[in-house]
């Protein structure tokens, strides 16, 4: 049996052909409005794409989650409450949700429907993920991006559900799900609208000797004539703190976790997430199909192909975020 | 809910001052300031908690004894063993409320009465209910949260019986992380960070590199620059049937801010003189923008 169940992401129809032809286990995707975290123009859903989507994967023996993960506006449950029944409806294999709310409406209205997580709860603790098992059935946790390989043993160890945890792609310095940055900036915040640093408040600004990136009324990054410049998300930002100009929050860089497999194990981790439902289908296909060789070779004890993992990271940079003992 | 029952609360203090001057301004807020209830507890980091251990009882003490009701907040981020049993040992306080800041924290307080501080995420009536079902009797709610949804959980919280609560005065706190920036702004590490974030006692201004004001980091905790002013907004905010107002703890006079919202709340001052002696309180510019569906960072104008 293999060590890990392969989560990965779909941002449109053609994207989900290719993280299943590629090897994955399992594909998680949204609705194509304010319902899941990334409500990108051009990206997700309709209610016929997931129930041909849910066709292709389950005709290959794979799984389809749908991710649920905004928090449902006050005064208008509506578009949530929706979801979660369409999800259902489209032979869903799980639904993956956030809001305390919603959890208790798919546990009341879809007993039988199974309830993961999201990261965007950030439950980091035995005590929480508890309540969330005993009170609505919860049968997965996503862990946030806040702990450590040694804290995520020893809660495993704690709770009785399966633990899933993010190995590859852009990464939140934050804890998730508790982050107002963006709508400080833009107005626009994950949790409400599901976008983060959204591009319709992105200007990048030619002055000359320098291309300056700004979010809102900040600048965020400026970089050199002919430098790549990069997306200005808030928290992959340079600032000035104690009159040094540092990226203070984190540098831009992804995360890549494929060296901690053997730790990810030991600590009892169940399924393996990918990070990017925003990209291309082809970006998709080669990250999937590389994870799946590593992920093979190493139930066989095999070398892990970690060139070919590193040449797909943000600016081909990347750094195991809080698993390791950096953020200490 | 009666236009004249609003109160004001004072949340925790959320910077690491030293443990003399957080002992002094609970025994002044205690002695001077018009506000009705004192959230008190360290929410940010744990490491910091110990420096608190020992003028914790006096202030408790001091301010009960002044008639306020006292509550003890509970961590934002809770993530360590270490870090639990703070958590369960502060559950396990007899004869103060708790207020709720993470979800583990829920599973000790069942079936008794608590409330829920502005770090869960409260965006909607269904959580609110299902909280309320669970002992909740107040909530405080996140500051990203827009007149629309202010107005249908205040609604929500009347018919469930429940204080609502939303922070007018302070510094926003718009995220909290694993890592700690005071002590990476320092070149620390956070297992090494001499506690540096003492130096800072509204927390470190953060700048565009143009140099534009922009955020303030509070160790593992980010700030917004501006302070969260909601004054024009507060008779609004009454009507709604908010009952409560809360003002975060900053080293600028908080006695003369509390005042100030007291006076506004019973009609005794306007709004534009309040936010003039806010600004001048401050010296940094307000925000009301969460409130008013933009950009958190705008001020929206007064009344």
């Amino acid at each position: 049996m293999a060590s890990f169940e392969l989560i990965c992401p779909a941002g449109t129809p053609a994207a989900l052909r290719a993280a299943v032809d590629a090897g994955a286990d399992s594909v998680y995707c949204g609705f194509r409005d304010e319902t899941n975290a990334r409500n990108f123009p051009g990206l997700n859903f309709s209610r016929t794409e997931l129930k041909d989507g849910i066709a292709y994967a389950h005709a290959r023996g794979r799984q389809v989650f749908v991710a649920i993960n905004t928090y449902p506006t006050a005064g208008n449950p509506g578009p949530w409450h929706a979801a979660v029944d369409d999800a259902a409806r489209a032979g869903a294999d799980a639904v993956i949700l956030a809001d305390i709310g919603m959890l208790h409406y798919a546990a009341t209205r879809h007993p039988d429907l199974r309830l993961h997580l999201s990261v965007q709860a950030s439950a980091s603790n035995a005590d929480a993920i508890r309540l969330y098992q005993r009170e609505f059935g919860v049968r997965r946790v996503v862990l946030p991006r806040v702990l450590t390989v040694q804290d995520i043993a020893r809660l495993d160890q704690e709770i009785d559900i399966e633990t899933e945890v993010f190995v590859f792609g852009g990464m939140c310095p934050m804890a998730e799900g508790r982050c107002s940055l963006s709508s400080y900036a833009t107005g626009r915040s994950p949790n409400r609208n599901g976008v983060c640093s959204p591009a319709s408040h992105v200007r990048y600004e030619d002055k000359g000797d320098r291309l300056v990136s700004r979010l809102g009324a900040f600048t965020i990054n400026e970089f050199r004539q002919g430098e790549p410049a990069g997306y200005p998300t808030l928290c992959k930002g340079r600032f000035i703190a104690e009159g040094k100009t540092s990226y203070l929050f984190e540098e831009p860089t992804s995360l890549n976790a494929i060296d901690l497999l053997p730790e990810l194990k030991a600590a009892g981790v169940k399924a393996l997430k990918i990070e990017g439902r925003q990209r291309g289908k082809a970006y998709i296909g080669q990250v999937v199909a590389t994870y799946r060789q590593a992920l093979d070779a190493f139930d066989r004890n095999q070398p892990l192909p970690l060139a070919a993992l590193a040449s797909l990271t943000e600016g081909g940079r990347d750094t195991t975020g809080a698993y390791g003992r950096a953020w200490r | 809910m009666a236009m004249t029952s609003a109160t004001l609360s004072l949340g925790p203090v959320l910077f690491n001052w030293a443990p003399e001057v957080w002992r002094d301004f609970y025994f002044r807020m205690a002695d001077e300031a018009p506000v009705d209830t004192v959230f008190v507890g360290e929410v940010v980091c744990s490491k910091r908690a110990p420096f608190f251990a020992d003028p914790l009882p006096t202030v408790l003490e001091r301010l009960a004894a002044a008639g306020k009701e006292v509550v003890l907040s509970t961590p934002i981020l809770v993530t360590t063993e270490r870090e639990r049993q703070a958590v369960s040992d502060l559950a396990a306080t007899e004869g103060f409320r708790i207020e709720a800041n993470d979800l583990g924290c829920l599973s000790l307080l069942a079936g008794r009465p608590h409330a829920i501080g502005p770090f869960v995420n409260v965006y909607n009536e269904g959580t609110l209910a299902w909280l309320a079902g669970r002992g909740a009797d107040a909530v405080s709610l996140p500051s990203e949260l827009t007149r629309d949804a202010v107005a249908a959980l205040a609604k929500s919280a009347s018919g469930l019986g429940m204080t609502a609560e939303v922070q007018v005065f302070g510094r926003l706190p718009l995220a909290i992380s694993a890592r700690c920036y005071h002590a990476r702004a320092h070149g620390l590490h956070k297992d090494g960070c001499q506690f540096i974030c003492g130096r800072d006692a509204d927390g470190l201004d953060v700048a565009t590199l143009e140099e534009a004001p922009f955020l303030a980091i509070n160790g593992t905790q980010t700030l917004s620059h501006t302070y969260a002013a909601l004054v024009g907004e507060l008779d609004e905010l009454k009507a709604m049937g908010i009952g409560r107002f809360r003002l975060s703890p900053h080293a600028c006079d908080m006695v003369e801010v509390a005042r100030l919202y007291r006076d506004r709340l019973d009609g005794r001052i306007g709004t534009a003189d309040v936010l003039a002696r806010l600004t001048a309180l401050v010296d940094k510019p307000l925000s009301n923008g969460f409130y008013h569906d933009r950009e958190g960072v705008a001020f929206a104008g007064g009344a």
